[in-house]
């Protein structure tokens, strides 16, 4: 939607890349090496796999992290800040994975409370207070699930999330690192652009899930991920995406930096063109990008009510004034 | 099926289309006397679910409703591979529950008060939300907005569609940026939780309202409680993701039964009437 106001990507010929910043927004470019939907999954969970915090260190000039939700307390699984990118200060918010067990564990797997979501929220605010735009990071297997979590209001924590970033006055660029699970990915996942990496993944349910609902067996995670289109050039393809970021052969767990080079090279890219766009037209942007997703079918179209005069305005005359 | 005298002493003398075991105390109840008390147990008063429709009728004022969008119908965006095709799915859930997806909207009056509405139905693929529900919830809240109309949303679902993919999950943000607009003209949106109300839902629109009122007893929770029992490993307290539960943690203004739901959403859409805000900037 963003396009509208600045004109439509052109992708070079032939290869579907932008020269600038080596987007992909053609799923055609990348079809000889595509792999299957299960080989993303494994990519996107790949614990070698650059996380939230390999990415900032490669992708900013300078980054001080920021903690807390000044509610409850610090969630390890969500990290945010403020960086530093080519000269622009910008506020980054992403969900933290770990590369061991014992940081897993830390981090609890990279699944947050419903503080880790509030001091997203929180940190969103801090952006749109001092106008700076802000980039969230996703990679989550999903909000964490447990008792303790409910208790907390879980599902408020990421309604008032995608709430606050539908609406932030500051541009908002996403991107889908390696596991986009769910709501407790979407709570971060609400921008003017949504990129991903090459190969991650992001899916209303979990491949295991959706077996144990559909084929009643864990086993058919594999028919399930592929049923579910949660990979990357499938995301670019149904819109949930606008680019993605190629990542080096082989995967990102290859090399880190190089992960980083291009995930830097796309923000600066998509930073640039955002900032020449009000921020009204920026908002109206993003609700036109968010609304034109789904697909319906409407035998006798639209039957809109009749247009009437607003109720209040009507009974005006019975109004004491 | 024969029947029987139904005052005989086994559970088999009670045949399931005439009677009904209420989960709550046991009691056999007869269905025409449970319909008439709008399903609600008439010893324990445990609330079985509710349909989508019989809910509009039982809380607009008698003939004001005012459907919209009837008509619209789920695609298959991603030719969803499955064990049954979801095409199929969609029309065994058509004949089940008589409706054309998860959701009826449209314009009311409640207690006078004109208003938008929007009404889930569980009987359609457990209430899931796809691509049809995120749009006719998204115009009818746009349209409350032309019209400054309060919105309610009585939610009955177990979350997003599977067999839309992210296309689902996006309904939420859709849905959310809507209401977004709603918030910042002043006008109010009551949300209204039932069993279920879980997941997706529950984790966008139906945890947004101004207010939030749950009927009693309905399970109301982020993770289905299957999910958190395994990943925990441990057995969860009775009541856990019920609406009291809920209410005690601070998530929900009230619990209302579902005999004084109408008359409670009235006083609330009363109270709030817009007509009161514009007279304020009108000063
Ligand atoms: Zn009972």
């Amino acid at each position: 939607m963003v396009d509208k106001l600045l004109g439509k990507r052109t992708a070079v010929e032939t290869n579907g890349h932008l020269p600038e910043a080596g987007l992909i927004t053609d799923a055609r470019a990348i079809a000889a090496t595509r792999g299957t939907a299960w080989q993303a999954v494994q990519l996107a969970r790949d614990p070698k796999r650059p996380h939230a915090q390999d990415v900032i260190a490669g992708a900013f000039d300078r980054f001080q992290e920021l903690h807390g939700d000044r509610l409850f307390r610090d969630d390890p699984a969500v990290i945010g800040g403020i960086a530093e990118i080519d000269g622009l200060y910008v506020v980054v918010v992403g969900q933290q994975k770990g590369s061991s067990t014992e940081e897993n564990i830390a981090r609890n797997f990279g699944m947050p409370h419903p503080e880790g979501y509030r001091k997203a929220i929180r940190l969103y605010r801090l952006a749109e207070k001092f106008h700076l735009p802000l980039i969230t990071l996703i990679d989550t297997p999903g909000a964490f699930p447990g008792p303790e979590a409910e208790e907390r209001g879980q599902a408020e924590a990421i309604a008032r999330s995608i709430e606050a970033m539908t609406r932030l006055a500051t541009p908002v660029v996403v991107v889908v690192l390696g596991e986009g699970g769910s709501g407790g990915a979407l709570a971060l996942g609400v921008g003017d652009v949504v990129l991903a990496l090459e190969n991650a993944v992001y899916s209303v349910i979990s491949p295991e899930g959706a077996a144990a609902i559909l084929f009643r067996s864990n086993a058919e995670a594999q028919r399930a991920a592929s049923a579910l289109r949660l990979a990357g050039p499938d995301l670019l393809e149904l819109g949930i995406v606008d680019a993605l970021i190629p990542e080096p052969p082989g995967g990102a767990q290859t090399d880190h930096t190089a992960t980083a080079k291009a995930v830097r090279a796309a923000l600066t890219s998509e930073l640039e063109r955002l900032s020449r766009v009000p921020t009204a037209d920026l908002l109206s942007a993003r609700y036109e990008r968010f609304r034109a997703i789904g697909v319906v079918v409407e035998p006798s179209a639209g039957q809109a009510p009749p247009k009437k005069e607003p109720w209040w305005r009507r009974g005006i005359g019975k109004v004491r004034l | 099926m024969r029947l029987r005298m139904p005052f005989a002493r086994g559970r088999k003398e009670f045949p399931s289309h005439l009677w009904t075991q209420c989960p709550g105390c046991g009691e056999m109840l007869f269905n025409k006397q449970l319909v008439r008390n709008l399903n609600v147990c008439t010893s324990c008063e445990h609330h079985f679910r509710f349909g989508g429709r019989e809910r509009i009728e039982l809380l607009v004022d008698r003939g004001s409703f005012e459907e919209h969008d009837s008509e619209m119908t789920s695609a298959d965006p991603l030719v969803f591979a499955d064990s049954k095709p979801y095409p199929t799915r969609i029309e065994a859930a058509r004949a089940k529950s008589g409706e054309q997806d998860a959701v009826i909207t449209g314009f009311a009056l409640i207690g006078e008060v004109p208003t938008a509405i929007a009404s889930m139905d569980f009987d359609f693929i457990g209430g899931s939300m796809g691509s049809v529900v995120g749009e006719k919830i998204t115009r009818v809240a746009e349209r409350a907005l032309a019209e400054r109309r309060p919105l309610v949303i009585v939610s009955a679902s177990g979350g997003a569609r599977m067999q839309e993919g992210t296309i689902a999950l996006m309904q939420m943000a859709k849905i959310v940026a809507a209401l977004g607009r709603l918030a910042d003209a002043g006008l109010p949106f009551v949300s209204v939780l039932t069993d279920p109300t879980t997941g997706g839902v529950l984790a966008s629109y139906a945890s947004l309202g101004d207010l939030i009122v749950a009927e009693p007893g309905a399970l109301i929770g982020f993770s289905g409680a299957r999910v958190t029992d395994q990943t925990i490993g441990e057995k969860l307290p009775t009541g856990f993701q019920r609406s009291e539960f809920v209410l005690e943690h601070g998530f929900i203004d009230q619990i209302v039964p579902r005999a004084q739901l109408r008359d409670r959403l009235a006083f609330f859409l009363t109270a709030f009437r817009p007509v009161a805000h514009d007279m304020r900037w009108s000063l």
